[in-house]
């Protein structure tokens, strides 16, 4: 092997699988589930190894792979990851398998179909969280939108067509702007590659005016606040979630999500740190009035998958605020509550699932008592809210704590508004857990409800574990995003006009210069 | 001084493609009814032939006829693009002939002497000759469009055709009569040496922009445009929304390549006509349910991303221009295929409903159509996106921001109407107007051509380099 091709395997060894699906039978349903099992699992233990080989002291991109891919415009197929995308990548090939094993009951058509979009849908996520060049970064992003649609569309449920539609225009909204500033950085640099715009940008080589920056910053920013959702742009977020099927919601709520508030550390913060500084106070009031919407509105749903939708929009709220605290501890902070919301969120969604394949409902109404026959689902919904509302020793707590405290240290009212969606969060999760678990059996097809069968408590146990682990093993994952965090930081600095002098600007601009030759070669033709 | 051998030799493309087209005319009443789809083989071979004779003439580029014909590298990018088309189309008719009980001979016959009339377009280098391959792709499509003679809505379609049609040729001979008064030349290559009056030559060059403007779609012009694509027999829509366009598109190239130093009046103009177009071919698409109609929209807007590139104007945004013109081709060509062979017999199923539920029941078909849909909604991996990715990387590099960013919006618009067909097909149950028994399965000419287009949109959208730098080649015989 000439160089490292993990990272290769790990993105498209789950197309190839779904490729393989291809060739069962459509009506082997227990087969296609099962082929589509392993290849997920052995996609997991692969991403395994890069934990093992991750060098945590290493600031700069591990597994770096890079070849040429269209030659003109110059056009790499550069693939790495550092501390930040390292997480986000194993909590991908993590949910994917917990998506499948989800579904094993739920979906009973076009089972096929399914499984071959989740996997390309694995696909398309790991390859936004490894893509170092701002092409392939684009190609995976837009390409994945395509199986999200199929599997909101096809098997969602009453609203599903709104829903996929919805979903799909709300995102291409914010990435097309973002292809033309994607675009407009190679015009102006000549170039795809990521590490090598950062670099122009960070020596002084590429001096934005503030004018261009903020406009690519909202390009930038737009296509991943959709993502996130910030509010106020989240309204497609509840209807995706509601009307996608369970192994949709837990990916979106898991890895989608978890895109936006990527992008906006990979791309956002250390292109152009000047706008993110400008405009930080109007995206943390954004944030924190997400944070305190999301959680109110999600107190009053009747609806238990809208209700862990919004929620959802309430704790990515906490993310994006502390990405913009601009300092190691809040980032880490959110990149730690990426993970933690992906597994607590995904496992209240799996838990609404199991809901809704026994009783196919999600009102909340339609429950109530049900800890009396199913003692063991009751147990673990009630971890999974505990962990979702930040109990300390439960991971949840450890991502707000870090995001609250680094958000103090820039602007203690801004930490003092969000501590109060906590407080909220406390009222809606353990209000609708009294609501579907406590009291007396209200309805009575409940009475006979099964409990959690073996899938399901494997399913649950293994989520319960990492919740506890999480909570407890923290340094474990923090210590290796360390590195990373710091060298972002430190990316943000710039010899800019003010702290270096006059010698920055006076820099000839290279890409400048061939664009006055262009216009003069041009000038020059109708005489020849 | 008569012609010589080389003048023939670098219009050997359309020299054989005329040979084909006149024998297949003349055999067609010799043969016997149950044999005359055989014409289709000659019909094919002929496409073939030029395309083959075209790779031929590549080698030896340079002017023919007096400076009337060009044969560079340019005319090699068009020549592949419109005898490839030909050849598809052709291959994709028999069996839609068959099925309508339409005659064979003409059609094939037509197919080949209308591509001679764009060869010639592609090679002119001279704005009479020009004329010419116009009229004579535009007579021919012009019947080819009136093929379903016993449909009232197709001879409808066709008489608007002719009347709108004779119309801009009219433009485009008026334009050239006053270029040549105000340069004394039609050579293109001359044009902007000898300007006796700069007025005229602006008056007379806006007016062959009309002319051409008809023939590309582009808006205001394009009011015929989805009437005749839908009452046209669908593998001619497929036809006349490809070969023609391209043809029309290669004028409009070398005229912008090599006369016009990017007047600020030819830029405006094209601005505006990019903008207009892309807004409202997307707009009117929209809300559409008739999938013909929609496709005849989205041509309209498709139209305005390549307008983007010209109005760009650099030698990259005409290179680019040409790979979207080949990347149309292709999944606009697949497209309109497989909407005829959906139809069934009559053009009867054309409608969003007629489409709900096709995934369960012919899960390859709609997904072939799914590719499509996405490659015109230009989605990464697909030839479309390269497609407006070059022409947007040109635009961004001429400084064309503001085109630029209404071409993205443009994108969003078209992904709502593409979306829906993929919408019917795959989450909606099949309706009332579905009848089991109509199901056909895909004829193999019909399925070659699905084939081709769809492993064309494939590769083209994940390696689009050795056509690009064809394209870059063919952009630099303007220099």
């Amino acid at each position: 092997m000439p160089e490292n091709l993990l990272l290769t395997i790990i993105v498209f060894l789950p197309a190839a699988g779904a490729l393989g699906l291809l060739l069962l039978r459509a009506e082997d349903h227990l087969w296609i589930r099962r082929a589509a099992l392993t290849v997920a699992l052995a996609n997991f233990a692969l991403s395994l190894l890069l934990l093992a080989g991750f060098d945590r002291t290493w600031p700069g991109y591990q597994f770096e792979e890079m070849r040429p891919w269209i030659a003109s415009p110059p056009i790499h197929y550069h693939l790495g990851v550092d501390g930040i995308s390292l997480f986000l990548v194993l909590l991908t090939t993590f949910l994917v398998p917990v998506a499948v094993l989800a579904s094993w009951r739920g979906i009973t058509e076009r089972v096929r179909m399914f499984h071959i979009l989740l996997l390309v849908l694995e696909t398309g996520m790991v390859g936004v969280f490894v893509a170092l060049d701002l092409f392939l970064f684009f190609v995976f992003w837009e390409v994945m939108l395509v199986p999200m649609y199929f599997l909101i569309g096809i098997w969602g449920h009453e609203r599903r067509i709104y829903a996929a539609i919805k979903f799909v225009l709300f995102t291409m909204a914010g990435s097309v702007l973002m292809l033309v500033a994607i675009l407009w950085l190679y015009a102006a640099t000549g170039s795809f590659d990521l590490p090598r715009i950062q670099a122009l940008l960070a020596n002084g080589a590429l001096v934005l005016p503030p004018v261009t920056e903020l406009l690519l910053f909202s390009a930038f920013f737009l296509a991943f606040a959709i993502k996130v959702p910030l509010f106020p742009l989240h309204t497609w977020l509840p209807d995706a979630h509601v009307e996608a099927p369970t192994a949709g919601s837990v990916l979106l709520a898991g890895v989608l999500l978890k895109m936006g508030t990527y992008g906006l550390l990979r791309f956002c913060l250390p292109l152009f740190p000047e706008a993110s500084r400008l405009l930080a106070p109007g995206i943390a009031a954004l944030a924190i009035a997400g944070i305190l919407y999301g959680a109110l509105v999600a107190m009053v749903q009747p609806d238990l998958k809208k209700l862990i939708a919004y929620s959802s929009v309430s704790h990515l709220g906490f993310v994006v605020l502390g990405i913009f605290a601009f300092n190691a501890i809040g980032i880490e902070g959110a990149v730690y509550q990426m993970l933690n919301h992906g597994i607590s969120t995904g496992g209240l969604f799996l838990v609404a699932g199991m809901l809704y394949d026994r009783r196919h409902t999600h009102q909340i109404d339609a429950f109530g008592g049900l800890a009396t026959p199913m003692p063991m689902l009751a147990a673990f919904y009630l971890l999974l809210c505990l962990s979702s509302l930040g109990l300390p020793m439960l991971n949840g707590f450890v991502g707000e704590f870090l995001i609250l405290l680094g958000v103090f240290r820039v602007e203690k009212w801004w930490a003092a508004l969000a501590a109060c969606g906590i407080i909220l969060s406390a009222v809606y999760l353990l209000w609708s857990y009294q609501r579907v678990f406590f009291g007396a059996v209200t309805a009575e097809p409940n009475r006979h409800l099964p409990d959690v069968d073996r899938r399901e408590r494997i399913l649950l146990a293994t989520l319960a574990i990492l919740v506890l682990g999480m909570g407890i093993g923290s340094p474990m994952f923090i210590t290796r995003m360390e590195a990373a965090t710091t060298r972002m930081l430190r990316e943000m600095e710039r010899p800019s006009v003010h702290n270096v002098g006059p010698v920055a600007p006076e820099r000839p601009d290279p890409t400048q210069l061939l664009r006055e030759l262009e216009r003069l070669r041009k000038d020059l033709q109708p005489v020849e | 001084m008569p012609p010589a051998a080389t003048d023939y030799y670098r219009l050997l493309p359309e020299i054989i493609a005329a040979v084909f087209g006149t024998t297949v005319m003349l055999l067609e009443p010799f043969l016997r009814r149950e044999h005359k789809a055989a014409l289709s083989w000659l019909g094919m071979l002929g496409a073939a032939a030029a395309l083959a004779a075209a790779v031929l003439v590549r080698s030896d580029a340079g002017p023919a006829f007096f400076h009337l014909i060009q044969a560079d590298a340019f005319t090699f990018f068009l020549r592949l693009l419109i005898y490839a088309t030909a050849l598809l189309v052709m291959l994709a008719a028999r069996a839609y002939l068959d099925r309508e009980n339409l005659p064979h001979g003409e059609f094939y016959a037509l197919v080949l002497l209308g591509s001679v009339g764009m060869g010639v377009m592609a090679a002119a280098a001279e704005l009479v000759t020009a004329f010419i391959g116009l009229e004579i792709s535009s007579l021919s499509t012009y019947i080819l469009a009136s093929y379903r003679r016993d449909a009232l809505r197709a001879n409808e379609s066709a008489l608007k055709y002719f009347l709108l049609g004779s119309f801009a040729t009219a433009f485009f001979l008026y334009g050239v009569a006053l270029v040549y008064g105000a340069t004394g030349t039609t050579r293109l290559e001359q044009v902007a040496e000898g300007v006796a009056s700069v007025l005229l030559l602006k008056l007379g060059l806006a007016l062959v922009f009309i002319g051409l403007a008809f023939k590309v779609a582009s808006a205001p012009f394009h009011v015929w445009t989805p009437d005749v694509y839908e009452g046209a027999p669908t593998p001619v829509t497929a036809l006349l929304s490809t070969a023609p366009k391209a043809a029309a598109f290669a004028v409009l190239l070398r005229i912008a390549g090599t006369v016009l130093p990017a007047t600020l009046l030819w830029f405006w103009v094209l601005w505006v006509s990019a903008a207009l177009t892309m807004f409202v071919g997307n707009l009117a698409a929209l809300v559409q349910s008739n999938v013909k109609r929609m496709l005849a929209y989205s041509s309209i807007a498709h139209a305005g991303y390549i307008l983007v590139a010209l109005a760009a104007g650099t030698e990259a945004a005409y290179a680019a221009a040409l790979y979207y013109l080949a990347a149309y081709a292709l999944m606009k060509l697949g497209a309109f295929t497989l909407v005829a062979h959906l139809a069934g017999r009559g053009e009867r199923r054309l409608t969003l409903e007629d489409y709900a539920g096709l995934a369960r029941r012919e899960p390859v078909v709609a997904a072939t159509l799914s590719l499509y849909l996405l490659s015109l909604l230009g989605l990464p991996l697909t030839a479309g996106f390269l497609g407006k990715f070059y022409v947007f990387v040109a635009g961004l590099r001429a400084e064309l921001l503001g085109l630029v960013v209404l071409a993205a919006v443009n994108t969003l618009l078209g992904a709502y109407y593409y979306l829906r067909v993929i919408l019917y097909m795959y989450f909606r149950e099949p309706g009332a107007t579905y009848e089991p028994a109509a199901r056909e399965p895909v004829p193999a000419g019909t399925g070659l051509v699905l084939a081709a287009t769809a492993a064309g949109t494939l590769l083209l959208g994940v390696f689009p380099g050795h056509l690009m730098r064809i394209a870059e080649l063919a952009a630099a015989s303007f220099r």
